[in-house]
């Protein structure tokens, strides 16, 4: 029975990350806020997965599968975004849109 | 063995089988999202001034609620499977039961934030009216807001249905560690969307 103070120690954990996140949404970082949000948000789904998904204790082909949404997500962000956020780059400028 | 399908030769085959059917099921969920996620990161990238005056419009006070209830759910859906393993009907039954309880009152102040907007003149399509030469691109905002919560509520209800099933069967202690342990894998990943949206659509007009 040692399971449940684990899971309750995760869920502190959440539930402290939550209010560091909704805290830090009030100070003034400029394009940072969404840099904290965002990696609170990963640290709190790692929790999740890891401790309430049970991943931390699964076979490395769950893994796999797990981590092949993973890696196709960061192809579509990674293609995506070369696109969107480099138009500007260039030296005759870009407009958005079609 | 009431836990062995026929079609398995032990436990563990079952448990991987079915282990990595979800997290299949689970990486197209991913993909899903993922698409939407990356329309909202394009528009903002170009849009910043407005997704910060949309992202103000939103309760703070509900979403914030919601983010507790939910990461509570999670919790009592985690001890529900474990109570599971130790076939604990009656326990899993409260756990899966106050998960289901928490879910519903997660749709709620749902339904209850959608009216607000709705009334608040923030719903495009139906009532949207803004101030400002950045009105199109606020309304952009609301499109993704309603849009992807809405497609995480839709996976609420779906979730709903299955862990009101299985308290019922853990309420006959019919449950069985499987069936109980991927709606358990389906509730987490609805609370890691949420976990995400939270901060998209919530903390970005706050400072």
């Amino acid at each position: 029975m040692t399971a449940i103070p684990r899971l309750l120690r995760v869920y502190l954990a959440l539930m402290i990350l939550f209010a560091l996140t909704a805290g830090f949404a009030y100070l003034p970082l400029g394009r940072f806020n969404v840099v904290v949000a965002l990696a609170i948000a990963a640290a709190k789904a790692t929790l999740i997965g890891m401790d309430f998904m049970e991943l931390r204790t699964e076979k490395r082909l769950t893994w796999l599968f797990a981590g092949a949404g993973l890696f196709w997500l960061a192809i579509l962000f990674t293609l995506s975004l070369s696109d969107y956020a480099t138009r500007g780059w260039l030296p005759w400028g870009s407009r958005f849109g079609p | 063995m009431p836990d062995l399908a026929h079609q398995f030769q032990d436990l563990e085959q079952q448990r991987t089988a079915d282990t990595l059917g979800m997290w299949a099921f689970l990486a197209t969920e991913m993909m899903l999202f993922g698409a939407m996620f990356l329309g909202y990161t394009v528009y903002r990238w170009h849009y910043p001034r407005a997704f910060y005056l949309g992202a103000q419009r939103t309760d703070m006070v509900l979403g914030s609620l919601n983010t507790a209830l939910l990461l509570t759910s999670s919790l009592s859906m985690a001890l529900g499977v474990h109570f599971q393993r130790a076939r604990h009907f009656g326990r899993v039954a409260l756990c899966l039961g106050v998960t289901a309880l928490l879910g519903a009152g997660f749709l709620a102040l749902k339904l209850l934030e959608y009216w607000h907007h709705y009334q608040e003149g923030l719903a495009p399509g139906l009532n949207f009216h803004f101030p400002g030469p950045e009105a199109s691109q606020v309304a952009l905002f609301f499109v993704f807001y309603f849009v992807m919560t809405g497609l995480h509520a839709v996976h609420m209800t779906i979730g709903l249905g299955l862990v009101g099933f299985q308290t019922a069967r853990a309420y006959r202690a019919e449950s069985r560690l499987m069936p109980v342990t991927l709606t358990g894998l389906y509730w987490h990943f609805v609370d890691v969307i949420w976990v995400f949206l939270y901060p998209l659509f919530y903390l970005g007009g706050r400072s």
